[in-house]
């Protein structure tokens, strides 16, 4: 109970009709609570003591590397990000065509915010997603259109954090749906099939599913047949997000009533319609926040492509400030790029408490 | 150990025809070479004690539970682990459940229509007025777009009887329909039971509720331990019991 009050006393409540007693009710109602209450603001107050000053106050906001270079050590260097902005968006991409990748992201922004829309949900969605990632892969590829042609091998920055982490959510999903289902298939060999994949991939860390993917897989292949590195990042992703997914959405089944199986059975429903229109309906609503856990985790694991090469905006950031004239400003560079991630990770969340909330209200009254 | 109910209406052949039907959870005998055939039109009520199989019994007629031993045909459909034959019978027999069992995230009438829809093939509209109808004969056509956990106890059962209707069953199982009502509730459910027996419906019913056996069985079933015990015309059943175990279980129940 304790911790609680102090951190709401951070933005106080304007409602409270009586400022003096809600302190009193929330923060100081006993000897524990009060004392927890003073440490707690003694150490938000030595941290924003430690941050104001270098952040704030003595940081160079707009300037050159001259003048970020007279500050170190007492002020932030936040003119690194006006400096370095567009390498940190868009990395390698042809400096005159990036406001196609700029453009790119705004697709997505506007297909995340589109799909988030419940009146949305229809079978529109399908032909409003084809027709965004068609024009994505247009912006992005070119060769047409009187667009020059750019080799994914120079994609880059937030744009590449985004498409894996789009496509990679929106392809382990299903996936998992499927493994999960096998999981708990009658059939031994499905059974036994899904049940090694999941374990296997779930049981080795993502950057070795990236680097086997990346540098021993092309070893298996013929001679003269090469897949792209960055499909076979992708792929990567989507199999290791899916194998986690899985299991989550086998949680769902297994909390649902056994009930509810048997009165799909009883009515004569087939497996797939049962399990389409009854149990992963009820499933799913269930592990809304595990799912969102495991995406969050997925749209920051997408990072991890560094092992292979790929300039996802977390690297980038870190190759903008590895410029000799511009070094040494780890900590701006990480702070600012958290920030976004932060953003995103924040939004995903929020959103889906919105719909989980919407999704149980027939269970209220 | 048979039960040929003699009451049968109808000299044809039974709609429903268990033969030595023996089951088995890992070494526990749940059922002892069942034999027992069900005629169109017949409403039979099975008792008997906790874990004496009589659950497990219906459950077999709709492959909601599998058999071992034995042979099981219904509407003239042998059970096998043939899907095709599984999915045929499942859309003629219509099976209440204890706890309702309802889709919590349907409306009633999503519930009552969702089957016709998508196994009987019924257009929408058609399976709205069908399930319209249903729901004016249970009693509770103002509650179509709640949802279940809106409703009391006694009004989702009476949806869930109107949701196995909708498919137009031959033959409806109840598997203790009242146990998990409130007292109060008993009776709203009783009564729509008694009027689709009025009807003519083919009904087997796991109940204890004596009262609705007086009313409108054809014959009563005692079980127990995975054996069907005795089995009669209600009035000798009661009145005249034969065995001592079906004796002992009537003394318990009616003289509380």
């Amino acid at each position: 109970m304790a911790g609680i009050p102090a951190s709401a006393g951070l933005n106080a409540p304007v409602i409270a009709s009586k400022p003096l007693e809600w302190l009193k009710a929330n923060l100081f109602s006993s000897w524990l609570n009060t004392a927890l209450t003073l440490v707690v603001f003694y150490i938000i107050a030595r941290t924003l003591m430690g941050f104001v000053p270098w952040g704030i106050v003595n940081a160079v906001w707009i300037g050159t590397a001259d003048e970020c270079k007279a500050v170190k050590g007492v002020g932030a260097c936040w003119a690194f990000f006006p400096e370095k902005w567009r390498f940190i968006l868009f990395a390698t991409y042809p400096y005159d065509e990036q406001w196609r990748p700029a453009l790119s992201c705004a697709i997505f922004l506007f297909l995340y915010g589109f799909s988030a829309m419940r009146r949305n949900w229809n079978s529109n969605l399908f032909y409003v997603w084809g027709g965004g990632l068609a024009a994505i892969a247009i912006l992005m590829w070119g060769g047409v259109l009187g667009l020059s042609y750019v080799s994914n091998e120079r994609w880059g920055g937030l744009v590449l954090t985004l498409i894996l982490a789009t496509f990679g959510i929106a392809l382990a999903f299903p996936l998992a749906i499927l493994l999960a289902l096998g999981r708990r298939s009658d059939m031994p060999a499905i059974k036994t099939l899904c049940i090694a994949f999941i374990e296997l991939v779930r049981g080795v860390p993502l950057i070795s599913v990236l680097f086997m993917a990346s540098v021993m897989f092309p070893l298996f292949l013929p001679e003269g047949i090469t897949i792209d590195k960055l499909l076979r990042a992708q792929v990567g992703i989507i199999l290791f997000a899916a194998a986690y997914l899985a299991e989550v959405v086998r949680a769902g089944l297994q909390a649902l009533p056994k009930g509810q199986y048997e009165a799909a059975d009883a009515l004569g429903l087939s497996y797939w319609q049962a399990m389409r229109m009854i149990i992963l309906p009820q499933a799913l609503r269930l592990v809304i926040p595990p799912t969102v856990n495991t995406f969050i985790g997925l749209f920051k694991d997408t990072s991890l492509v560094l092992i292979i090469g790929l300039l996802d905006i977390l690297n980038a950031a870190k190759t903008a400030a590895a410029d000799p004239l511009w070094r040494g400003y780890g900590p701006e560079v990480y702070f600012g790029v958290s920030l976004l991630y932060f953003v995103f990770c924040f939004a995903m969340s929020k959103y889906s408490q919105k719909v989980e909330t919407e999704f149980n209200r027939h269970k209220h009254r | 150990m048979s039960a040929n109910v003699a009451a049968a209406q109808d000299s044809g052949q039974p709609i429903i025809k268990l033969s030595k039907l023996n089951k088995w959870y890992g070494d526990f005998h749940v059922l002892k070479n069942i034999d027992f055939e069900v005629y169109k039109g017949q409403k039979i009520v099975v008792c008997g004690p906790s874990g004496s199989g009589k659950s497990t019994m219906i459950r077999c007629i709709n492959r909601l539970e599998e058999h071992q031993q034995g042979s099981l045909v219904v509407d003239g459909i042998e059970l096998t682990n043939d899907l095709k034959n599984i999915e045929a019978i499942r859309r003629e027999v219509g099976m209440v459940f204890q706890h309702f069992n309802l889709f919590p995230h349907l409306t009633v009438l999503e519930n009552l229509t969702l089957a016709p829809i998508w196994v009987r093939k019924v257009p929408k509209a058609e399976a709205e007025e069908t399930a319209m109808h249903f729901l004016k004969r249970v009693r509770i056509p103002e509650q179509a777009n709640k949802y279940p956990g809106q409703l009391s106890g006694g009004q989702q059962q009476r949806v869930a009887i109107a949701r196995s209707l909708c498919m137009k069953p031959k033959i409806m199982l109840f598997d203790e329909p009242t146990s998990a009502l409130d007292p109060e509730m008993v009776k709203e459910v009783l009564d729509t039971m008694v009027e689709l027996a009025r009807e003519g419906m083919t009904m087997i019913c796991v109940t204890h509720e004596m009262g609705f056996a007086k009313a409108v069985a054809d014959a009563v079933v005692f079980m127990d331990k995975g054996e069907i015990v005795e089995a009669n015309e209600p009035h000798a059943f009661f009145a005249n019991p034969q065995n001592e175990r079906t004796k002992l279980f009537l003394s318990q129940i009616l003289n509380h």
